[in-house]
């Protein structure tokens, strides 16, 4: 019920009470009337929810969290490379 | 990465590698606690995600979910569904309301039923189709079935803006909509005096996304200060979700208790202040609202102000719709399920009486019911 879709803002109307989106290749309008005059721009991203914009997405924050998953994932790819290495060390066979 | 693209949106916050990563984290972290903690994922947004995902199966077993009751949907009781049913069957009346509300049963059968049996009921995306809809039929009275949380009471809120500037004269409102935060206090409120017997409790809180988008996380400010349950706003994918459980586990083990957001890309303290403003402009909370599965909850619902009343399809058509409330099938245990007290498969009609396409229980209405999400992803469990 409350899901929204992360979309693209390509066109706004004259009285910026439209604008037109692209989700992930689907065009559709949306509804800029629970936006302030000034808040949307051609080339922001939105959340949409029953053919309104919601907000705007932040593009820094979105960046920040997916920077921050790229730093996790580097640490664990070297504890497990540091983990194999230590049971290399450990194995009877060798 | 310095420039975000559309996918990046979508696939970065959905990638397995940074789940299974943020399950590492998890289980590590979790070994420092001293006790279970039941986190109640308020919405049904995110049920729906955690039961897709089977991130349960990735979390350690000191990590509880507790299926919470925001599915607005799922909880609209029968008295309100039969409104809507005899407001449709009026031979002058067009019935508008959203897709979710398609199966919905009341006593009578569904707005689905209804439409079989001759009813003017249409389905649509957005609210703002009222308005082409009652263009083209103007002998006939649209009545909008308003239904959900704070995320979707603004678009409401702008169609009869719209209504009263574009002087449109046959549309009518009948409102549902309900709010977040005094189900939640409902939630601890009455849980307290249950605590010792069924020895479950919500320790924290996974907080709406949405909803937080357009009210702020302001709204949840009670509580950790109040209340002693941290709050952690989160996004809907479940990269977010288990960012979010893991900064609950965090908080926790560093002996925190605060609100705090996950969500920051498109959450803010303050929310959306122009919906804010719009919601307030033309709504006023009613003392009670009845809740299907959990009863009356307090300053839970929402009515428009008296000033619109000629726009209340519940005062314009008081006449034809009933008050008495109906009460829920005695061996649904949804209110249990939304209190945490119980999970899905412990109800005996779960799967049996009790499924998706026949739902006898709130929490099996909608697909972001915790029944039927388990329902249908309960394989994975």
């Amino acid at each position: 019920m409350c899901l929204s879709i992360p979309s693209k803002v390509i066109e706004i109307s004259k009285d910026k009470t439209m604008c037109k989106v692209d989700t992930m290749g689907v065009i559709r309008e949306a509804n800029l009337m629970m936006m302030g005059d000034e808040d949307i721009k051609i080339g922001d991203f939105v959340l949409l929810h029953i053919g309104f914009v919601m907000n705007k997405i932040d593009e820094k924050e979105a960046l920040v969290s997916i920077e921050t998953y790229k730093e996790i994932l580097a640490l664990m790819d070297e504890e497990e490379k540091q983990q194999a290495i230590l049971n290399d060390n450990n194995c009877e066979n060798r | 990465m310095k420039e975000l693209q559309l996918h990046n949106l979508y696939n970065n916050f959905r990638d397995g590698k940074t789940i299974k990563a943020y399950a590492k984290i998890i289980a590590k972290d979790a070994q420092k606690l001293d006790k279970t903690i039941n986190i109640m994922e308020v919405c049904g947004g995110h049920t729906h995600t955690i039961m897709k995902f089977g991130l349960p199966q990735l979390l350690p077993s000191n990590i509880n979910f507790i299926h919470g009751p925001g599915c607005p949907v799922c909880i609209m009781p029968k008295e309100r569904i039969d409104h809507a049913y005899i407001l449709a069957m009026q031979e002058d009346v067009i019935l508008v309301t959203l897709g979710d509300m398609i199966k919905v049963p009341g006593s009578n059968g569904s707005l689905q039923n209804a439409r079989s049996k001759g009813a003017d009921v249409k389905f649509v995306y957005s609210p703002m189709e009222c308005i082409k809809i009652a263009k083209e039929n103007p002998t006939k009275t649209i009545i909008f079935f308003a239904i959900g949380f704070e995320t979707t009471t603004p678009m409401t809120a702008v169609l009869l803006d719209q209504v009263i500037k574009q002087n449109i004269p046959n549309i009518l409102f009948h409102i549902n909509h309900v709010t977040v935060p005094e189900v939640m206090k409902e939630l601890i409120d009455s849980r307290d005096i249950h605590v010792d017997s069924y020895n479950n409790k919500i320790d924290a809180f996974l907080g709406p996304s949405h909803v937080s988008v357009i009210a702020g996380s302001k709204i949840y400010e009670p509580f950790p200060k109040k209340y002693g349950r941290p709050v952690v706003v989160s996004g809907f994918e479940p990269v977010d979700v288990m960012q979010g459980i893991s900064m609950i586990v965090k908080q926790f083990i560093e002996n925190r208790c605060e609100l705090e957001i996950q969500y920051k890309r498109v959450v803010t303290y303050e929310g959306n202040l122009n919906a804010q403003a719009t919601i307030d402009k033309y709504f006023e909370k009613v003392s009670l609202f009845r809740w299907r599965g959990l009863g009356n909850v307090p300053d839970s619902g929402l009515k428009l102000r008296d000033e619109y009343a000629k726009y209340n399809a519940e005062v314009v058509y008081k006449d034809i719709l009933p008050i008495s409330e109906i009460e829920d099938h005695k061996l649904c245990i949804c209110g249990d399920i939304l209190r945490g007290m119980a999970k899905p498969p412990e109800c005996t009609i779960f799967g049996t009486a009790c499924k998706p396409n026949s739902p006898i229980g709130s929490c099996m209405v909608s697909s972001e019911g915790a029944c039927s999400a388990y329902y249908k992803y309960g394989n994975l469990l």
